[in-house]
């Protein structure tokens, strides 16, 4: 009945129309930047699989995405939350640890360098909501401070 | 006089690129404007056919840019219009015959006496291609309502920015207002908002644009055709004129509505 309705007031029924348009949408997303849907996502996996070894995130609600207004601005989104609960075992972290003297001296150095990620994790852990984070920011930081880590056990 | 160098392309073959120069240049030269319609597609010659000029070709392309030819001479004057030309593509040369460089030095002297020189680029993103970009002021880019021709259009829009020749302007051939109107078409809002390019001109489809081709008279020249008046208002924006978009919705109305579902059940 609506679908006869709709065709006697000529109002347009949704059809492949908008179908194209989508994959019009996400194919050209893709080959503009030269990057096909079945790499994009190994390259996905690829970074995840770096942060989660620096750092413990919710990875169900992990969203990296391409956002392009238009051709020339395009840019790849990530979002990365932290997996809650777990984040108070990394606060834990050094306290734990203390005991054997090359982890303390590790976890010493890790103090000592990334204070700025620790008030930030502090920070984003203190907000009831989600504590959000952006991937490049806080994957770069907590990478540069691994290496000094590394540098000094 | 300054002509300007209009290269009309769309990565994609069969979208009616050939058909669109010829109108262009019918519609410009009706306009009282100085025209040269360049077949760039070297090989597959076919802008000569399109217009109705396929018997009167001596020279080409080819034999101007090696110098077998002179100019002047070896440009075919339209049966109906004075100062609209043709150079037509060599049928049986390699394709590598022409250069860009000898592209931007032919229409450099073309743009002297003519207010347009229009180009005809072969499909495909090569050296046909890159010949018809290279001296381009302006490009239009034809595509068609259909996803591969708007991903190719995409395609080469990005090898036109590239080249520092955009951004393109858009014409979309080839539109069945009846489909878009029931979903199932793109429409030219659609085609707008995945390639982010103006649009210059919506040409609806049109029977008499086959009769056009097969007698060879553009159907610009036809006053009849909605595509060949829509194909004039794209020449006069070229000139720089603000036209309005034709209004392609044949809306029947509540009662030839009701009639058609009637006879529909």
């Amino acid at each position: 009945m609506t679908s006869l309705l709709n065709r006697l007031f000529g109002r347009a029924k949704k059809g492949s129309g908008a179908t194209a348009k989508n994959r019009l949408h996400f194919v050209l997303q893709h080959d503009r930047i030269h990057l096909p849907p079945q790499r994009m996502e190994a390259m996905k996996r690829e970074i995840l699989a770096v942060i989660v070894k620096y750092l413990v995130v919710d990875q169900d609600r992990v969203e990296i995405a391409l956002e392009q207004r238009d051709r020339s601005h395009s840019k790849l989104v990530a979002v990365i939350p932290f997996a809650k609960e777990k984040q108070v075992q990394i606060e834990l972290g050094p306290a734990v640890a203390a005991g054997g003297s090359d982890s303390n001296g590790a976890g010493k150095a890790s103090e000592a360098v990334s204070d700025d990620d620790l008030r930030e994790e502090e920070s984003s852990d203190s907000e009831v909501g989600e504590p959000l984070a952006e991937a490049d920011e806080t994957s770069k930081s907590d990478t540069d401070s691994e290496e000094k880590d590394d540098k000094k056990t | 006089m300054a002509g300007k160098v209009v290269t009309i392309s769309s990565g994609k073959g069969g979208v009616g690129k050939t058909t669109a120069t010829a109108n262009l240049g019918i519609s410009l030269a009706s306009l009282g404007k100085k025209v040269v319609v360049i077949d760039a597609d070297i090989g597959l010659r076919n802008l000569d056919i399109i217009m109705g000029l396929e018997n009167r070709i001596v020279y080409d392309l080819v034999d101007i840019v090696e110098g077998r030819s002179k100019l002047r001479q070896s440009m075919i004057k339209h049966k109906k219009f004075e100062d609209l030309f043709l150079i037509p593509a060599a049928q049986t040369r390699d394709k590598m015959a022409v250069s860009p460089e000898d592209m931007v030095k032919l229409t450099d002297e073309l743009r002297e006496e003519h207010d347009f020189v229009l180009i005809d680029s072969p499909a495909g993103i090569e050296r046909g291609f890159r010949n018809a970009l290279e001296p381009a002021d302006e490009v239009l880019i034809v595509t068609n309502p259909e996803v591969s021709a708007v991903r190719d259009a995409d395609r080469i829009t990005g090898l036109i920015e590239a080249a520092e020749k955009g951004p393109g302007r858009l014409i979309l051939n080839r539109i069945k207002p009846e489909l878009v109107k029931k979903g199932e078409m793109l429409s030219s809002d659609d085609v707008f908002d995945i390639l982010g390019l103006s649009i210059i001109g919506i040409i609806p489809e049109d029977e008499l644009v086959l009769s056009a081709s097969n007698s060879g008279v553009p159907v610009t020249l036809n006053t009849d055709s909605k595509a060949g008046m829509a194909f004039n208002n794209v020449a006069r924006r070229l000139t720089g004129e603000d036209v309005p978009f034709m209004n392609l919705e044949d809306d029947p109305g509540f009662f030839r509505r009701l009639v058609r579902l009637i006879e529909g059940l």
